[in-house]
C-alpha cells in the first residue's frame, strides 16, 4: 500500500514538475502508440469492411486468422519482426532495429487484427439491404462506405479503443525490437520494467499511473467523440 | 407517350426454380403502376431490375429509352430515381438527418426548407429531432417516406410501403403517394400484394405470378374486366399458389 501511496504522490510530482525525461518517454510512448493505431485504422477498417461485408470461398479461413491474430502473444510479434529487421535478416538493410519504427510496425501488427475484427463484427451486424437503401437514395459507392462506417461507429470506436489500450500497455514486442534505449526507443512500459528491475518500486508505479492516465484520456477523448455522434445528441 | 421506364426481354433466375421473365414492360411517365401478386411471385426482384439495383441475367432496361445497367447509370440519373423498401431502413441518427440523407449526399446545403416540408408532409414535423429508435413501426415507414419524397424524383418506387401497418398509417401513406403524383408528377411503381390498396392508387396495375406478368391493364379494367383467368382468380381469392 505504501508503496502505490508512494508511487501516486511521485506521480504527481512528476507531473507538475515537469520532468523533461518523463515528458521524453510519455511523448515518445504516444508517437509509437498513436502512429502504430493510425497505421493499423488505415489498414484495419477498409478490411474489416470487406470481410464484414463481402462473400467468398476462404472467408471463414481468413476470419479464423483474424480471430487467432486478435490474441497474438506480443512477444511472439516481436521475436519475428526482431530475426526479420536484424542485420542477417530479410530487412536488416533497413536499419530499423531498436528504432522507434520497428517499435510502430510491431504495434501496427499487435493492433491490426482487433480493428479488423471488431470492425468485421459490427459491419456484419448491420442489415444487408441498407447499402441498397443507400445506393437507391443517390450514394456514391464511397458515400455508402462512410455511411456504414458511421452506421457502425459503436464497433468501430471499440475497434479503436482495444487496439490503442493493447498497444500503449504492451510491454514484450517493445523491448524485443525497441531496447528500451534511453532517449531513443524508451517508452513508459519499458521504462516501469527498467525502473522495477533497478527497485525503484514507487517510480515504476508512479510510470504506470501516468500510463493508466494516459488511456483512460484516449479512452474518454473517444468515448466523447462518440457520444458527440450519437443520434441523442444531434 | 415514350415510357419513362422499359423492360425488354428480360430473364433473371435465382434460389432452385425461380425466374423471372419479362418479355416487355413499360412504364408511363406520370403513371402511379401498381404491380400485384402473391408472395414469392417476384415483385421485389422486379422492383430492384426497374430501379437499376440488380443487373438482369438477360435482357436491357430502359431509362428515356436508353439502356443502362446497374453498374453504368450514370449518378445523376440514378438521383432520379429513389426506392422505399418495406423495411425502413433508416440511419441510426435523428429523424432530420434520415431525412436529410440523400440531400447531404447530393451535396445540397440548402435543402431546410423541403425537408420541414418533407416532415410537415409525413405529419413527422414534431419528431424531427427524435433518434429513429423511438419511432412506432408507422413513423418509422413515414419517415422512409419522407426519405425518398424530399428529393423530389421522376420515379418513385414502392416495395410494399404499408405492409404490417394500421390503417392510420396507411391511409396517411397512400395520401402522400397519391399527393406526389397528383401535385409533383412523380411516376409511381408500387409493389403490393394488397389488391385493394392498387385499385384505390394505380392508374394501371399488372398481376406477376410465378415469375410471369399475366395480364397488365388499366385499373378499371383489370379490376372489372379481367382478361385472363388466373387475375379474375386472383381478385377473387381463388388462385391457388
Amino acid at each position: 500500500m505504501e508503496i502505490f501511496l508512494n508511487g501516486l504522490r511521485q506521480a504527481l510530482a512528476l507531473i507538475f514538475s515537469l520532468d523533461p525525461n518523463l515528458l521524453e518517454i510519455v511523448r515518445l510512448s504516444l508517437e509509437v502508440s498513436g502512429l502504430a493505431l493510425v497505421i493499423s485504422a488505415a489498414m484495419g477498417l477498409p478490411a474489416g469492411l470487406f470481410l464484414g461485408l463481402k462473400h467468398f470461398r476462404g472467408k471463414r479461413f481468413i476470419v479464423a486468422l483474424v480471430y487467432t491474430g486478435m490474441g497474438l502473444p506480443p512477444v511472439v510479434v516481436g521475436l519475428t519482426i526482431y530475426l526479420l529487421l536484424s542485420r542477417q535478416g530479410p530487412l536488416g538493410n533497413l536499419g530499423w532495429l531498436f528504432t522507434p519504427r520497428a517499435m510502430i510496425v510491431t504495434q501496427s501488427i499487435l493492433a491490426l487484427p482487433l480493428i479488423v475484427g471488431f470492425t468485421m463484427t459490427s459491419i456484419a451486424a448491420i442489415p444487408s439491404d441498407l447499402i441498397m437503401q443507400l445506393r437507391s437514395l443517390g450514394a456514391t459507392r464511397r458515400q455508402v462506405v462512410f455511411t456504414l462506417l458511421y452506421e457502425a461507429r459503436t464497433g468501430v470506436f471499440a475497434a479503436l479503443v482495444a487496439g490503442f489500450g493493447a498497444i500503449i500497455s504492451e510491454v514484450g514486442s517493445v523491448l524485443i525490437v525497441g531496447g528500451n534505449i534511453e532517449h531513443k526507443t524508451r517508452v513508459l512500459t519499458t521504462a516501469i520494467v527498467l525502473e522495477t528491475r533497478k527497485g525503484n518500486f514507487s517510480l515504476a508505479m508512479a510510470l504506470g499511473i501516468i500510463l493508466l492516465a494516459i488511456t483512460f484520456t484516449a479512452n474518454w477523448l473517444l468515448l466523447h467523440l462518440q457520444g458527440r455522434l450519437d443520434p441523442r445528441h444531434q | 407517350m415514350n415510357p419513362i421506364l422499359r423492360l425488354e426481354a428480360i430473364r433473371h433466375s435465382y434460389g432452385e426454380h425461380f425466374t423471372l421473365r419479362i418479355p416487355e414492360l413499360s412504364i408511363l411517365p406520370g403513371e402511379i403502376f401498381a404491380v400485384v401478386g402473391p408472395s414469392g411471385a417476384g415483385k421485389s426482384t422486379l422492383l430492384r431490375i426497374l430501379n437499376f439495383l440488380e443487373k438482369p441475367q438477360q435482357g436491357r432496361v430502359y431509362f428515356h429509352e436508353r439502356a443502362y445497367t446497374a453498374s453504368n447509370l450514370p449518378i445523376a440519373l440514378r438521383r432520379r430515381m429513389v426506392a422505399v423498401f418495406q423495411q425502413p431502413l433508416l440511419l441510426n441518427a435523428s429523424v432530420w438527418r434520415n431525412v436529410s440523407y440523400g440531400l447531404r449526399v447530393r451535396g445540397s446545403r440548402n435543402g431546410h426548407e423541403a425537408i420541414q416540408q418533407a416532415l410537415d408532409d409525413v405529419r413527422l414535423s414534431h419528431l424531427a429531432r427524435q433518434p429513429v429508435d423511438r419511432l412506432s413501426g408507422g413513423e418509422a415507414q413515414r419517415v422512409s417516406l419522407a426519405r425518398a419524397l424530399v428529393l423530389n424524383p421522376e420515379v418513385l418506387f414502392l416495395d410494399e410501403p404499408t405492409a404490417n401497418l394500421d390503417p392510420s398509417n396507411v391511409r396517411i401513406i397512400e395520401e402522400i403517394i397519391r399527393k406526389a403524383n397528383q401535385a409533383r408528377g412523380t411516376t409511381v411503381v408500387l409493389i403490393t400484394h394488397n389488391i385493394w390498396q392498387a385499385r384505390r392508387l394505380a392508374h394501371r396495375v399488372a398481376l406477376l405470378f410465378d415469375g410471369e406478368i399475366i395480364e397488365t391493364a388499366d385499373v378499371d379494367a383489370f379490376f372489372h374486366r379481367p382478361q385472363d383467368p388466373r387475375t379474375a382468380a386472383f381478385l377473387s381469392g381463388d388462385l391457388i399458389y
